[in-house]
């Protein structure tokens, strides 16, 4: 029994979701998110990470169980009322809009807010990415990978969310470029904005994460604190290539 | 003769690049051909008549009355193709790319027949708006008319450039066209912008359609038929999704109609003929169109 006093940001029960026309991604997973944590979900490709982001995100709806944030149940809910209650999701692949200007990208990103100038929160991005400032007039297609990757994190980033997600952030980057964005995404942590990482480079995730999930075929075969997952024997055999 | 047939060729592309942006932003945002278009720009026609018959001459006459018909005819338009798309399209969506296009077909159906039985089987006449003078120039008889139109047309897609690049709901539908389910996780109503594409795309038309009453004078249940098809290969010609193409195609296929028609011997009977032999040639050499990206699997 945990008995935790404070209520959860964001809590995943038992859902099940299918993903494509009948793939049976999550299997009754729950997890849960408290404010100021970075959690990792971590687990090998097809495991139901992205599965997961889309069912919280609303892109998918899941077939049993339910997602409260703030408390509130959300599932069920069109995904742009989810983003605009807070919850940020820069999915798998960066998806920025590629014939829209590094600028209108980010614009994009706040279009819910309601502030007449976001003259502040364009500085307080590129504070954080001084890349997207010098080219802040470029078309985000003809971005590299990395570019477009603190584009999409910068474009949620714009929302002020209170909780981002990011889907395999690091995919595809050199490894020089994966240790700036988890730098990055350790800033924006410590700035105040809860974190859900999913990720298939573990060892990075669970390095920066205070928790983690292990998920499998749909289901969840492990939790725990970071440090004891990246402990575990079973997650270092599988998952951070380590014998024994 | 050769400003005649610019100044001839202009008026017509101007028109035809109106339907042309109509069928280009909404394929742009929902990859959908919307069929029914051209008999929203015939619908936009009658509601420009009625508004002639029914207000009193005061008020539709003169630069005043352009304003009037043009708005209303405009706004009815629009309004028609938002409700398509939400009877007709909205409910078919990510079923199959084919069956809102079948969809599509059998509104356009719909709405001639319905104009046909209500309305009039017959032409009805379109009446002039505007006194109308003609200029010599240089050999070339050029009608205040054809000013008129030319420039209607060119303020309308001024508008449109501003309204797509410049504001926050334009840039929304850039966003939605380029990758909708971003859209979506940016907090942007993408429904709501594909119904606003549906109201731009047919105001376009419907003012396309009135002019198309004033240009020639007349007006009837199956006029959309043909200037929605050659405008449809005006956007593949200019490359479909495309917003500066299509307005490109438009005055393009507008030049070459009249080339034909003034310079082909028989030409004026084969002019229509000519849109569609560029359509199947566009098809064959260059499917993506003049401006055109190519057009691949979006990953």
């Amino acid at each position: 029994m945990t008995t935790n006093p404070v209520k959860p940001l964001l809590e995943v029960k038992n859902v099940h979701a299918v993903y494509g026309r009948k793939i049976r991604a999550l299997k009754g997973v729950s997890v849960e998110l408290h404010a100021g944590e970075i959690v990792a979900l971590i687990g090998n490709n097809g495991a139901g990470k992205t599965t997961m982001l889309k069912t919280i995100s609303g892109i998918l709806t899941p077939e049993s169980g339910e997602v409260l944030y703030q408390g509130r149940r959300i599932s069920g809910m069109e995904p742009h009322r989810i983003a605009r209650l807070g919850i940020a999701h820069v999915p798998e692949g960066r998806h920025v809009f590629p014939r829209l200007t590094v600028m209108e990208n980010l614009e994009m990103g706040a279009y819910c807010r309601k502030e007449a100038s976001l003259l502040d929160e364009y500085r307080r991005i590129f504070d954080l990415f001084p890349l997207l400032g010098r080219r802040r007039a470029q078309l985000a297609g003809t971005l590299s990978g990395g570019e477009q990757q603190m584009l999409a994190m910068g474009r949620a980033l714009m929302a002020s969310p209170k909780l981002l997600m990011l889907d395999e952030p690091s995919m595809g980057l050199s490894p020089a470029l994966v240790d700036k964005i988890f730098d990055i995404i350790r800033k924006i942590n410590q700035l105040g904005t809860p974190i859900f990482l999913v990720e298939q480079n573990a060892r990075k995730a669970l390095q920066v994460a205070s928790r983690g999930y292990v998920l499998e075929t749909g289901n969840l075969a492990l939790s725990g604190s970071a440090s004891n997952l990246l402990h575990n024997k079973a997650v270092r055999h599988a998952y951070l290539g380590i014998a024994g | 003769m050769l400003l005649q047939q610019l100044v001839n060729g202009l008026t017509l592309g101007a028109i035809y690049s109106l339907i042309a942006l109509g069928y280009t932003l909404v394929y742009g945002i929902l990859m959908l051909i919307n069929f029914a278009h051209s008999e929203v720009l015939m619908v936009g026609a009658f509601v420009g008549l009625g508004v002639q018959l029914f207000f009193p001459p005061s008020l539709t006459s003169g630069p005043l009355g352009l304003a009037l018909v043009f708005t209303l005819a405009m706004a009815a338009a629009g309004a028609l193709n938002v409700v398509v798309e939400r009877l007709a399209y909205r409910p078919l969506r990510n079923i199959s790319r084919l069956a809102p296009l079948i969809s599509a077909i059998g509104v356009s159906i719909i709405l001639q027949n319905a104009v046909f039985l209500w309305v009039s089987n017959q032409s009805q006449t379109f009446p002039d708006i505007m006194k109308m003078r003609s200029f010599q120039f240089a050999g070339a008889d050029i009608s205040s008319l054809q000013i008129v139109i030319l420039f209607t047309a060119l303020g309308l897609m001024a508008a449109l450039h501003f309204f797509i690049q410049k504001t926050r709901v334009g840039k929304a539908m850039r966003a939605c066209a380029d990758d909708m389910e971003a859209a979506e996780l940016m907090g942007i109503d993408t429904k709501r912008i594909v119904a606003v594409t549906f109201l731009v795309g047919g105001a376009l038309g419907g003012a396309a359609g009135a002019l198309n009453g004033m240009y020639y004078g007349s007006i009837k249940y199956n006029l959309g038929f043909l200037p929605g098809m050659k405008a449809f290969t005006a956007a593949v010609l200019g490359g479909i999704g495309n917003i500066q193409g299509a307005v490109l195609g438009g005055f393009i296929l507008g030049l070459l109609e009249v080339a034909v028609a003034g310079y082909l011997p028989n030409g004026a009977e084969w002019k229509d003929v000519i849109a569609f032999v560029v359509l199947i040639c566009v098809l064959l050499a260059r499917p993506s169109g003049i401006l055109g990206e190519k057009i691949g699997e979006k990953v």
